[in-house]
Protein backbone atom coordinates (compact mmCIF):
# COMPACT_ATOMS: atom_id res chain seq x y z
CA UNK A 1 0.00 0.00 0.00
CA UNK A 2 1.23 3.38 -0.79
CA UNK A 3 0.61 6.07 1.69
CA UNK A 4 1.60 9.65 1.62
CA UNK A 5 4.06 10.28 4.31
CA UNK A 6 3.76 13.22 6.65
CA UNK A 7 2.44 16.59 5.82
CA UNK A 8 -1.07 15.77 6.83
CA UNK A 9 -2.03 17.25 10.17
CA UNK A 10 -4.80 15.82 12.31
CA UNK A 11 -8.24 17.15 11.47
CA UNK A 12 -9.59 19.55 14.04
CA UNK A 13 -12.39 18.23 16.20
CA UNK A 14 -15.40 20.40 15.84
CA UNK A 15 -16.37 22.05 19.09
CA UNK A 16 -19.55 23.50 17.71
CA UNK A 17 -21.71 21.12 19.75
CA UNK A 18 -19.88 21.82 22.97
CA UNK A 19 -22.20 24.66 24.03
CA UNK A 20 -25.16 22.38 23.44
CA UNK A 21 -23.76 19.71 25.68
CA UNK A 22 -22.90 22.19 28.37
CA UNK A 23 -26.33 23.75 28.15
CA UNK A 24 -27.91 20.37 28.53
CA UNK A 25 -25.95 19.76 31.72
CA UNK A 26 -26.72 23.28 32.84
CA UNK A 27 -30.45 22.80 32.47
CA UNK A 28 -30.26 19.50 34.28
CA UNK A 29 -28.62 21.08 37.28
CA UNK A 30 -30.88 24.10 37.17
CA UNK A 31 -33.90 21.86 37.37
CA UNK A 32 -32.44 19.64 40.06
CA UNK A 33 -31.17 22.44 42.27
CA UNK A 34 -33.34 23.30 45.18
CA UNK A 35 -32.29 26.51 46.75
CA UNK A 36 -32.45 26.12 50.47
CA UNK A 37 -35.32 28.30 51.53
CA UNK A 38 -34.71 28.24 55.22
CA UNK A 39 -31.54 29.21 56.91
CA UNK A 40 -29.94 26.60 59.13
CA UNK A 41 -29.79 28.30 62.49
CA UNK A 42 -28.70 25.33 64.52
CA UNK A 43 -25.71 23.16 63.80
CA UNK A 44 -26.43 19.48 63.57
CA UNK A 45 -24.07 16.53 63.66
CA UNK A 46 -26.27 13.66 62.62
CA UNK A 47 -26.25 10.41 64.56
CA UNK A 48 -25.27 7.29 62.69
CA UNK A 49 -27.43 4.25 62.12
CA UNK A 50 -27.80 1.26 59.83
CA UNK A 51 -31.55 0.66 59.51
CA UNK A 52 -32.24 3.65 57.32
CA UNK A 53 -35.09 4.27 54.97
CA UNK A 54 -35.32 6.93 52.35
CA UNK A 55 -37.63 9.80 52.97
CA UNK A 56 -40.11 9.87 50.11
CA UNK A 57 -42.29 12.73 48.95
CA UNK A 58 -40.47 15.78 50.23
CA UNK A 59 -43.61 17.87 50.02
CA UNK A 60 -45.19 15.80 52.78
CA UNK A 61 -42.31 16.30 55.15
CA UNK A 62 -41.95 19.04 57.68
CA UNK A 63 -38.68 19.48 59.48
CA UNK A 64 -37.86 20.11 63.08
CA UNK A 65 -34.22 20.93 63.70
CA UNK A 66 -32.71 20.62 67.11
CA UNK A 67 -29.19 21.51 68.09
CA UNK A 68 -26.95 24.21 69.46
CA UNK A 69 -27.32 27.53 67.56
CA UNK A 70 -24.62 28.24 65.01
CA UNK A 71 -21.95 30.83 65.77
CA UNK A 72 -23.92 33.63 64.11
CA UNK A 73 -26.94 32.96 66.26
CA UNK A 74 -25.32 31.85 69.49
CA UNK A 75 -25.07 35.44 70.73
CA UNK A 76 -28.82 35.76 70.48
CA UNK A 77 -29.91 32.29 71.47
CA UNK A 78 -27.08 30.95 73.58
CA UNK A 79 -25.25 27.69 73.16
CA UNK A 80 -27.74 25.29 74.64
CA UNK A 81 -29.65 23.17 72.10
CA UNK A 82 -32.67 24.93 70.68
CA UNK A 83 -35.57 23.91 68.47
CA UNK A 84 -35.79 25.44 65.03
CA UNK A 85 -39.10 25.38 63.20
CA UNK A 86 -38.76 26.60 59.63
CA UNK A 87 -36.74 29.80 59.86
CA UNK A 88 -37.13 30.71 63.46
CA UNK A 89 -36.13 29.40 66.82
CA UNK A 90 -38.97 28.27 69.01
CA UNK A 91 -39.14 29.91 72.39
CA UNK A 92 -41.65 27.55 73.75
CA UNK A 93 -42.46 23.89 73.22
CA UNK A 94 -46.11 24.79 72.60
CA UNK A 95 -45.08 26.35 69.30
CA UNK A 96 -44.44 22.91 67.88
CA UNK A 97 -48.12 22.11 67.93
CA UNK A 98 -49.00 25.33 66.11
CA UNK A 99 -46.22 24.65 63.64
CA UNK A 100 -47.53 21.15 62.89
CA UNK A 101 -51.10 22.36 62.51
CA UNK A 102 -49.87 25.07 60.16
CA UNK A 103 -47.81 22.68 58.08
CA UNK A 104 -50.66 20.25 57.91
CA UNK A 105 -53.12 22.86 56.70
CA UNK A 106 -50.82 23.56 53.76
CA UNK A 107 -51.37 20.04 52.44
CA UNK A 108 -54.34 18.70 50.56
CA UNK A 109 -56.83 17.02 52.80
CA UNK A 110 -56.28 13.58 51.32
CA UNK A 111 -52.56 13.81 51.94
CA UNK A 112 -52.73 15.13 55.47
CA UNK A 113 -52.61 11.75 57.21
CA UNK A 114 -49.46 10.95 55.26
CA UNK A 115 -47.57 13.88 56.67
CA UNK A 116 -44.24 12.96 58.14
CA UNK A 117 -42.19 14.94 60.57
CA UNK A 118 -38.48 14.67 60.16
CA UNK A 119 -36.50 15.18 63.32
CA UNK A 120 -33.07 16.48 62.53
CA UNK A 121 -31.37 16.37 65.83
CA UNK A 122 -27.81 16.87 66.90
CA UNK A 123 -26.39 13.72 68.39
CA UNK A 124 -25.29 15.35 71.63
CA UNK A 125 -28.73 16.69 72.46
CA UNK A 126 -30.17 15.35 75.68
CA UNK A 127 -33.23 13.14 75.56
CA UNK A 128 -35.18 15.47 77.82
CA UNK A 129 -35.80 17.87 74.95
CA UNK A 130 -36.51 15.08 72.48
CA UNK A 131 -39.20 13.55 74.62
CA UNK A 132 -40.84 16.93 75.11
CA UNK A 133 -40.91 17.33 71.33
CA UNK A 134 -42.29 13.84 70.93
CA UNK A 135 -45.01 14.56 73.45
CA UNK A 136 -45.94 17.73 71.55
CA UNK A 137 -46.02 15.77 68.29
CA UNK A 138 -48.27 13.19 69.85
CA UNK A 139 -50.59 15.91 71.09
CA UNK A 140 -50.70 17.33 67.59
CA UNK A 141 -51.24 13.77 66.34
CA UNK A 142 -48.30 13.94 63.97
CA UNK A 143 -47.40 10.36 64.62
CA UNK A 144 -45.29 9.53 61.62
CA UNK A 145 -41.78 10.61 62.37
CA UNK A 146 -38.39 10.06 60.93
CA UNK A 147 -35.17 10.29 62.87
CA UNK A 148 -32.70 11.75 60.43
CA UNK A 149 -29.42 9.84 60.47
CA UNK A 150 -26.38 9.02 58.42
CA UNK A 151 -25.42 5.61 57.14
CA UNK A 152 -22.97 3.77 59.34
CA UNK A 153 -20.98 0.69 58.55
CA UNK A 154 -21.57 -2.32 60.79
CA UNK A 155 -19.61 -2.56 64.00
CA UNK B 1 -23.20 57.90 -1.28
CA UNK B 2 -23.76 54.59 -2.75
CA UNK B 3 -23.41 51.91 -0.19
CA UNK B 4 -23.29 48.26 -0.87
CA UNK B 5 -25.81 46.40 1.16
CA UNK B 6 -23.90 44.60 3.82
CA UNK B 7 -24.93 41.50 5.61
CA UNK B 8 -25.16 41.69 9.38
CA UNK B 9 -21.92 40.49 10.88
CA UNK B 10 -22.11 37.17 12.58
CA UNK B 11 -21.80 37.26 16.33
CA UNK B 12 -18.95 35.26 17.56
CA UNK B 13 -20.44 32.47 19.59
CA UNK B 14 -17.26 30.86 20.79
CA UNK B 15 -17.58 32.43 24.23
CA UNK B 16 -21.03 30.96 24.65
CA UNK B 17 -19.50 27.74 25.89
CA UNK B 18 -17.53 29.65 28.51
CA UNK B 19 -20.59 31.44 29.79
CA UNK B 20 -22.52 28.20 29.92
CA UNK B 21 -19.67 26.53 31.76
CA UNK B 22 -19.63 29.29 34.30
CA UNK B 23 -23.32 28.88 34.98
CA UNK B 24 -22.95 25.13 35.01
CA UNK B 25 -20.25 25.27 37.65
CA UNK B 26 -22.34 27.63 39.74
CA UNK B 27 -25.26 25.22 39.75
CA UNK B 28 -22.99 22.24 40.31
CA UNK B 29 -21.66 23.87 43.43
CA UNK B 30 -25.00 25.00 44.80
CA UNK B 31 -26.77 21.71 44.18
CA UNK B 32 -27.15 19.58 47.24
CA UNK B 33 -28.42 16.21 46.26
CA UNK B 34 -28.47 14.76 49.72
CA UNK B 35 -31.24 12.25 50.03
CA UNK B 36 -32.85 12.47 53.37
CA UNK B 37 -32.45 9.23 55.14
CA UNK B 38 -33.52 8.21 58.55
CA UNK B 39 -35.18 5.72 60.81
CA UNK B 40 -38.92 5.73 60.37
CA UNK B 41 -40.94 5.44 63.53
CA UNK B 42 -44.53 5.77 64.60
CA UNK B 43 -45.44 7.44 67.85
CA UNK B 44 -48.24 6.13 70.01
CA UNK B 45 -51.35 8.31 69.98
CA UNK B 46 -51.70 10.82 72.76
CA UNK B 47 -54.02 9.97 75.58
CA UNK B 48 -54.96 12.92 77.78
CA UNK B 49 -54.32 11.34 81.11
CA UNK B 50 -50.80 10.15 80.96
CA UNK B 51 -51.14 7.70 83.78
CA UNK B 52 -48.87 4.76 83.48
CA UNK B 53 -51.39 2.11 82.82
CA UNK B 54 -50.82 -1.01 84.78
CA UNK B 55 -51.07 -3.78 82.30
CA UNK B 56 -50.74 -7.32 83.37
CA UNK B 57 -47.77 -8.45 81.39
CA UNK B 58 -45.67 -11.37 82.29
CA UNK B 59 -42.24 -10.08 83.17
CA UNK B 60 -40.56 -12.64 80.94
CA UNK B 61 -42.17 -11.09 77.86
CA UNK B 62 -40.59 -7.73 78.46
CA UNK B 63 -37.06 -6.97 77.41
CA UNK B 64 -36.21 -4.13 79.68
CA UNK B 65 -33.61 -1.67 78.51
CA UNK B 66 -32.40 1.22 80.58
CA UNK B 67 -30.03 3.88 79.36
CA UNK B 68 -28.56 6.19 81.95
CA UNK B 69 -27.26 9.72 81.72
CA UNK B 70 -23.77 8.44 81.03
CA UNK B 71 -25.07 6.53 78.02
CA UNK B 72 -24.54 3.19 79.69
CA UNK B 73 -26.84 0.31 78.93
CA UNK B 74 -28.67 -1.91 81.37
CA UNK B 75 -30.53 -4.81 79.78
CA UNK B 76 -32.67 -6.98 82.04
CA UNK B 77 -30.73 -5.73 85.02
CA UNK B 78 -27.31 -6.40 83.59
CA UNK B 79 -24.78 -4.06 82.08
CA UNK B 80 -24.39 -4.72 78.41
CA UNK B 81 -22.35 -3.38 75.53
CA UNK B 82 -24.41 -2.03 72.66
CA UNK B 83 -22.80 -4.43 70.19
CA UNK B 84 -24.60 -7.32 71.90
CA UNK B 85 -28.00 -5.69 71.93
CA UNK B 86 -29.06 -6.90 68.50
CA UNK B 87 -28.29 -10.52 69.35
CA UNK B 88 -30.10 -10.12 72.66
CA UNK B 89 -33.16 -8.71 70.92
CA UNK B 90 -33.24 -11.56 68.45
CA UNK B 91 -32.86 -14.06 71.26
CA UNK B 92 -35.74 -12.41 73.07
CA UNK B 93 -38.09 -12.43 70.08
CA UNK B 94 -37.38 -15.91 68.82
CA UNK B 95 -37.32 -17.60 72.20
CA UNK B 96 -40.79 -19.16 71.87
CA UNK B 97 -40.91 -20.15 75.51
CA UNK B 98 -37.70 -22.15 75.66
CA UNK B 99 -35.73 -20.02 78.07
CA UNK B 100 -37.83 -18.82 80.97
CA UNK B 101 -36.12 -15.42 81.05
CA UNK B 102 -37.15 -14.58 77.52
CA UNK B 103 -40.48 -14.23 75.74
CA UNK B 104 -43.26 -16.77 75.34
CA UNK B 105 -43.80 -16.02 71.67
CA UNK B 106 -42.86 -13.32 69.15
CA UNK B 107 -46.33 -11.77 69.33
CA UNK B 108 -46.11 -11.42 73.08
CA UNK B 109 -42.59 -10.04 73.12
CA UNK B 110 -42.33 -6.43 74.20
CA UNK B 111 -39.33 -4.19 74.31
CA UNK B 112 -39.32 -1.53 76.95
CA UNK B 113 -36.92 1.34 76.47
CA UNK B 114 -36.31 3.80 79.25
CA UNK B 115 -34.00 6.74 78.95
CA UNK B 116 -32.67 9.19 81.39
CA UNK B 117 -33.24 12.85 80.65
CA UNK B 118 -29.51 13.18 80.28
CA UNK B 119 -29.12 10.39 77.75
CA UNK B 120 -27.68 11.70 74.52
CA UNK B 121 -29.75 11.52 71.37
CA UNK B 122 -26.91 9.75 69.56
CA UNK B 123 -27.01 6.91 72.07
CA UNK B 124 -30.79 6.72 71.91
CA UNK B 125 -30.65 6.39 68.13
CA UNK B 126 -28.01 3.70 68.25
CA UNK B 127 -30.02 1.71 70.80
CA UNK B 128 -33.19 2.15 68.79
CA UNK B 129 -31.27 1.21 65.68
CA UNK B 130 -30.07 -2.06 67.22
CA UNK B 131 -33.62 -2.97 68.22
CA UNK B 132 -34.84 -2.27 64.72
CA UNK B 133 -31.92 -4.21 63.30
CA UNK B 134 -32.88 -7.21 65.44
CA UNK B 135 -36.49 -7.08 64.30
CA UNK B 136 -35.52 -6.51 60.70
CA UNK B 137 -33.27 -9.53 60.74
CA UNK B 138 -35.89 -11.79 62.30
CA UNK B 139 -38.47 -10.62 59.77
CA UNK B 140 -36.05 -11.06 56.95
CA UNK B 141 -35.19 -14.60 58.03
CA UNK B 142 -38.87 -15.44 58.22
CA UNK B 143 -39.46 -13.95 54.78
CA UNK B 144 -36.58 -15.95 53.37
CA UNK B 145 -37.89 -19.20 54.85
CA UNK B 146 -41.52 -18.80 53.86
CA UNK B 147 -41.39 -16.79 50.66
CA UNK B 148 -37.82 -17.32 49.56
CA UNK B 149 -37.39 -13.59 49.16
CA UNK B 150 -35.93 -10.81 51.23
CA UNK B 151 -38.41 -8.86 53.32
CA UNK B 152 -37.93 -5.72 51.27
CA UNK B 153 -38.76 -7.56 48.04
CA UNK B 154 -42.07 -8.91 49.29
CA UNK B 155 -45.48 -7.67 48.30
CA UNK B 156 -47.18 -5.23 50.69
CA UNK B 157 -49.62 -7.88 51.90
CA UNK B 158 -46.85 -10.36 52.52
CA UNK B 159 -44.86 -7.79 54.45
CA UNK B 160 -47.91 -7.18 56.58
CA UNK B 161 -48.19 -10.90 57.21
CA UNK B 162 -44.59 -11.09 58.35
CA UNK B 163 -45.05 -8.02 60.50
CA UNK B 164 -48.06 -9.62 62.14
CA UNK B 165 -45.95 -12.59 63.17
CA UNK B 166 -43.13 -10.44 64.47
CA UNK B 167 -44.76 -7.21 65.60
CA UNK B 168 -42.49 -4.53 66.96
CA UNK B 169 -43.95 -3.65 70.30
CA UNK B 170 -41.85 -0.93 71.74
CA UNK B 171 -42.81 0.79 74.89
CA UNK B 172 -41.02 4.03 75.56
CA UNK B 173 -41.49 5.44 78.98
CA UNK B 174 -41.16 9.14 79.63
CA UNK B 175 -37.54 9.79 80.45
CA UNK B 176 -37.01 10.10 84.13
CA UNK B 177 -34.45 12.17 85.82
CA UNK B 178 -32.72 9.58 87.91
CA UNK B 179 -30.81 12.29 89.67
CA UNK B 180 -27.38 11.11 88.70
CA UNK B 181 -25.17 13.28 86.56
CA UNK B 182 -27.60 16.08 85.95
CA UNK B 183 -26.32 18.36 83.28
Amino acid sequence: MIRKKGGKSLPKISTASLPDIVFMLLFFFMVVTVMRDTEQMVSIAYPEATELQKLEKKSLVSYINVGPPTTTWSTKYGTAPRVQLNDRIANNMNEIKTFIVNERSKLKEALQPKMTTSLKVDRDTKMGIISEIKTELRKASALKINYSARQREEF
Amino acid sequence: MAKKKREAPEINASSMADIAFLLLIFFLVTTTMDVDKGIVATLPPWTPDQEDVEVDINARNVLEILVNAKDQLLVEGEVMDISQLKAETIKHITNNGRDENYSDSPTKAIVSLKNDKGTSYGRYISVYNELRAGYNQVRNDHAMNTFGKAYDDLEKAQQKEVRAIYPLKLSEAEPKDYGSATK
